[in-house]
């Protein structure tokens, strides 16, 4: 019973991972650029579905508002920040990035307070028992379902729709897709904003899974959504999804039993460092 | 006057530690988001080994040559990934050196290692054997520049599958840059915990790997004057002005993206391009 419900946990925790390194990929892949300020965007979209949730008591326009905030956000930082960086060597965009982010996090911190805020009546916290035993809060289930449901969606524009073709031939070949009549400009803006929407997306199931929303909340997310899309082989969507859910499982099985030798976040740098031992292009990707 | 020594003391051994990043990611491009970890390594064993009633200054060489090791072990690891993913990597390793001390009850856990022993040496007296070894690593930085393997380091940093197609074995290179660094590093971390008397896992981790970057970075990559002058003024600005105590973090991001946004080379580059300006204006 302990071994499924370690798996479920690590899958919840995985979909989250999950949420925030799809953005970070999406960006990897058309840029080359490790945006460890798409954390900040998490964060916002914490703090927005808990605010909106207190001021109107409607889950569902929390998500649309925190979703479309932190898009344009997105959309704010490649203009202002990457792109007038594109042609510098790639560590230039790296460190504006971490500046970016430690920048968000403490204007977060003087604007909302260091402790946090709550939901007054947090939703979707019933129980609920599956499979004859399992315990899911609601806002678990959810944050699965969730993800699953928009990550097919995410597949089928992809493939299926004439921007979601333009933004794969952009990333594989951005000068012949530009030949072809591509907006670069465009393929970048729609990334960035579907990309940063994702992680307000996940920031308002982090602050329901939690109740709580605090300035630092998005530096583990980073940090391991960095790690993810290492793991999955940089800039490949099927390797981030994959690379995400094994690493939640990872760690929740590992904090059981590497508890003693090793917090969480080494353990889960600890797995990275062994993989990428092993396999220096990542988990899922094609050598 | 205390307190301004106390103050010199730790502008020295901030000086000290981003010269010694600065040898890996400005000398030779090798990007590192874990640096604390080795400061944190040289601090723990001089600690420890003052505690077990070793003399301050023989525990020096050892926190080198330990930090040194370990920072081989890790430019070994680091040979088979290149630029964003050795920045995830070195990040890993300083999680991953934060998640060990924080759990391990004889490296004092989240309580850290108190009540350090003294040196034996008056406040003065460390201040001016950590302003020696401070002024000792900028020559030796300088030396390193101007000598050969200060070149195979920039040609690394700049082209490094051309120096392989030079014949050049940039490996032991890199090693030798990750060796060097990572030892002063842990000289810093020995200067560090006998000057504060207490470190804890939190001293280390990656909010302070970034911090000394932005020093490197402010100072102006690669360039040792430049860095000096960087890690000095950042390390004594919550100092100086006391209402930036509670923004210094919001300063310093502040500073590492506009540094990176309006001039990528640092303040080093900045004053070369005024001073270029200036020629060009009288010419």
């Amino acid at each position: 019973m302990l071994f499924l419900e370690l798996i479920a946990q690590g899958l919840v925790q995985g979909s989250i991972y999950a949420l925030v390194a799809l953005g970070l990929t999406l960006v990897y892949g058309l840029l080359r650029i490790l945006h460890v300020a798409h954390a900040a965007l998490f964060t916002l979209g914490g703090y927005l579905g808990v605010m909106v949730t207190n001021a109107t008591g409607s889950l569902s326009l929390a998500f649309v508002i925190a979703m479309v905030a932190a898009g344009l956000t997105g959309v704010a930082m490649y203009r202002l920040c990457y792109e007038p960086m594109l042609k510098q060597p790639p560590f230039v965009a790296l460190i504006a990035s971490i500046g970016l982010y430690i920048a968000f996090e403490e204007i977060f911190r003087i604007v909302f307070g260091a402790s946090g805020l709550s939901y007054m009546a947090p939703p979707l916290q019933q129980q609920v028992e599956l499979f004859g035993g399992l315990q899911f809060k609601q806002a678990e289930l959810m944050v699965m379902a969730g993800t699953a449901a928009i990550i097919a969606v995410l597949a089928y524009l992809q493939t299926r729709t004439r921007i979601g073709v333009a933004c794969q031939a952009t990333v594989s070949d951005p000068q012949m897709a530009q030949s072809f009549g591509i907006k670069l400009q465009q393929v970048r803006d729609i990334n960035f904003f579907v990309g940063s929407a994702l992680a307000g997306f996940a920031g308002v199931w982090v602050a329901l899974l939690n109740n709580l929303v605090e300035p630092t909340m998005g530096s583990v997310p980073s940090y391991k959504g960095l790690a993810i899309i290492v793991l999955g082989g940089m800039g490949s969507v099927r390797g981030t999804l994959m690379a995400a859910l094994v690493l939640g499982v990872v760690e929740s099985f590992g904090t059981i039993y590497l508890g003693k030798l090793l917090d969480r976040n080494a353990i889960a740098f600890a797995f990275l460092i062994v993989v990428l031992m092993l396999r220096p292009q990542g988990l899922f990707a094609r050598s | 006057m205390e307190y301004e020594i106390s103050l010199l003391t730790s502008m020295c051994i901030s000086v000290l530690f981003a010269l010694s990043l600065n040898l890996i990611t400005g000398f030779c491009g090798q990007i590192s988001l874990g640096h604390a970890a080795f400061l944190g390594i040289g601090a723990y064993l001089s600690a420890l080994l003052c505690k077990a009633g070793i003399p301050f200054l023989a525990t020096l060489p050892l926190a080198m040559l330990l930090a040194g090791c370990i920072g081989v072990v890790v430019g070994l690891a680091s040979l088979r990934v290149r630029a964003d993913f050795l920045a995830i990597t070195t990040m890993g390793v300083g999680f991953l050196f934060v998640g060990i001390v924080r759990q391990q009850d004889w490296l004092g856990g989240e309580m850290g290692v108190s009540a350090i022993p003294d040196s034996g040496l008056s406040k003065m007296g460390f201040m001016l054997l950590t302003l020696a070894l401070c002024i000792a690593t900028a020559l030796l930085c300088l030396y390193i520049r101007k000598s050969w393997m200060g070149r195979v380091f920039n040609g690394v940093a700049e082209d490094e599958d051309t120096m392989r197609v030079l014949g050049i074995d940039v490996p032991r290179y890199k090693l030798a840059a990750f060796a060097i660094g990572t030892a002063l590093a842990g000289l810093a971390g020995g200067l560090y915990a006998q000057h504060l008397k207490f470190i804890g896992p939190d001293s280390f981790g990656f909010v302070e790997s970034i911090t000394v970057l932005s020093m490197v970075v402010v100072g102006g990559i690669g360039s040792v004057t430049g860095v000096a002058i960087g890690a000095a003024v950042l390390s004594a600005l919550p100092a100086w002005f006391q209402f930036i105590g509670d923004y210094k973090l919001l300063v310093y991001g502040g500073l590492l993206f506009l540094m990176m946004r309006f001039s990528p080379g640092g303040m080093a580059a900045l004053v070369t391009r005024m001073i270029g300006a200036a020629k060009g204006g009288r010419a």
